[in-house]
């Protein structure tokens, strides 16, 4: 790892201003992916503002059907809130199947989502959720915030808050992980409101992170179970494929998992 | 270079460090703890597990300088007055390790895992939850066996107590 130097800001504004005084600052969520990439020397950060000591960041708020999550809430919290397992318990279960349990006593959902990792799996949950991703400077929905692999509509500098969303009447995240790295080959994230509308949101699969399946959505809308899946077709030709699997093989993942988490939901 | 102090298995310590030094290699080298292992040290097997503000982390995947100020336990910090904890003695009484290299992870590992499940747990569970520690000797049945059973006697201490 090359130097650099730390910081420990108490408030969202103090890191802010840290970040702006720094040559080539990086915030410092759980760090679970952002030190062992600094490791590799793949990253060289000259200044790390730590977030992880930033109270207004932290911790998880529920009125009636209203989510609030602070950005430096870490997977366990998420996996084990009591009151967010009562109105929308999927993104539990997500949370729950991230990493190790290390790992997720580190990593957090700010992290994890400003990282835009393309096999991570909350980035499916915020664009299935239809969730606001909140900063320090504005409010984002999550369709306009994932822009491409590893790349999200933050400016430099900007800070992840906390993410927002409403709780839908039904949700289920099904993943199919890597037998070694435990990564979603493809993960599928379903959501169906009281209203009838269906997202269907995928991660692990496209070449160019995250995706709606407007196809799997219009076939659930029309009947919600697993078998309406069946005649969906899942064109192959924007997944990624890699020596672990090919595009056909995630195409068809993408299927399957859509019908388990429906089944789940 | 950065100072800095926490509590290591109930004693303040103070040290100084780069601030790209790992957690892991300062409880090494600084605090001449040498039971925390590095095994991959690349966050996948688990030898450097330890606990800070009781939770079970990789110190390898954490700098120092971010546990400033924390309370951390290592391996070395479970034995009290010269009595195994109850984890250490049931991976001995069921030979839960071979070579041993991953056994500080492993035991510090099950420790979080029974204070979080307590003698609820089930095999499933518990090899659902060694995700992030691996053995490449025993073919972790024995460890298995160990933890079970550490978990069905600290449980039952917990009801004599009450």
């Amino acid at each position: 790892m090359y130097e650099t130097n730390y910081h420990r800001p108490a408030s969202v504004q103090e890191a802010v201003k840290l970040i702006g005084g720094a040559a080539e600052g990086k915030y410092l969520a759980g760090g679970m992916t952002l030190i062992a990439t600094m490791k590799q020397r793949l990253a060289a950060p000259s200044d790390l503002v730590d977030l992880r000591h930033i109270a207004e960041m932290k911790g998880i708020t529920v009125n009636g059907r209203s989510v609030r999550i602070g950005a430096a809430t870490t997977h366990r919290e998420v996996a084990s809130s009591a009151e967010l397992g009562a109105v929308c318990p999927a993104i539990c279960a997500l949370a729950s199947h991230i990493g190790d349990p290390h790992v997720r006593n580190m990593g957090t959902i700010g992290g994890s989502i400003a990282n835009n990792d393309p096999a991570a799996d909350y980035p499916a949950a915020m664009l299935a959720l239809d969730a606001t991703i909140v900063t320090n400077s504005r409010e984002i929905a999550a369709a306009d915030f994932f822009t491409g692999l590893f790349e999200t509509a933050l400016d430099d500098g900007e800070i992840i808050t906390a993410i927002t969303f409403d709780a839908p009447a039904k949700a289920a995240y099904q993943k199919f992980p890597n037998p070694a790295s435990r990564y979603a080959m493809a993960g599928v994230f379903v959501v169906r409101r009281d209203n009838g509308d269906v997202r269907v949101a995928v991660t692990g699969a496209g070449s160019s992170g995250v995706f709606r399946h407007q196809g799997m959505e219009a076939a659930l809308a029309g009947n919600w179970s697993p078998d309406a899946v069946g005649n969906v077709s899942v064109d192959a030709s924007d997944l990624l494929a890699d020596l672990h699997a090919s595009a056909a093989y995630r195409a068809n993942l993408i299927k399957v998992m859509t019908k388990r988490a429906v089944a789940a939901a | 270079m950065a100072k800095i102090t926490m509590t290591v298995n109930g004693r303040q310590v103070s040290g100084t460090c780069d601030d790209r030094t790992l957690l892991v290699h300062f409880i090494r080298e600084n605090l001449g703890l040498t039971g925390t292992h590095v095994g991959c040290e690349t966050s996948q097997c688990g030898a450097c597990v330890i606990h800070m503000d009781g939770l079970s982390v990789k110190s390898c995947s954490i700098l120092a300088v971010q546990a400033a100020g924390s309370s951390i336990t290592t391996i070395e910090g479970l034995a009290k007055d010269g009595e195994l904890h109850p984890v250490q003695a049931a991976f001995k009484a069921h030979h839960g390790l071979q070579c041993g290299f991953c056994t500080p992870g492993m035991v510090m590992t099950a420790v979080d895992m029974i204070a979080r499940h307590g003698s609820n747990l089930d095999e499933a569970t518990v090899r659902a939850e060694l995700e992030g520690n691996i053995c490449r000797c025993t073919g972790y049945h024995n460890i298995v066996k160990a933890i079970l059973a550490a978990a069905a006697e600290m449980g039952g201490v917990r009801q004599a107590a009450e």
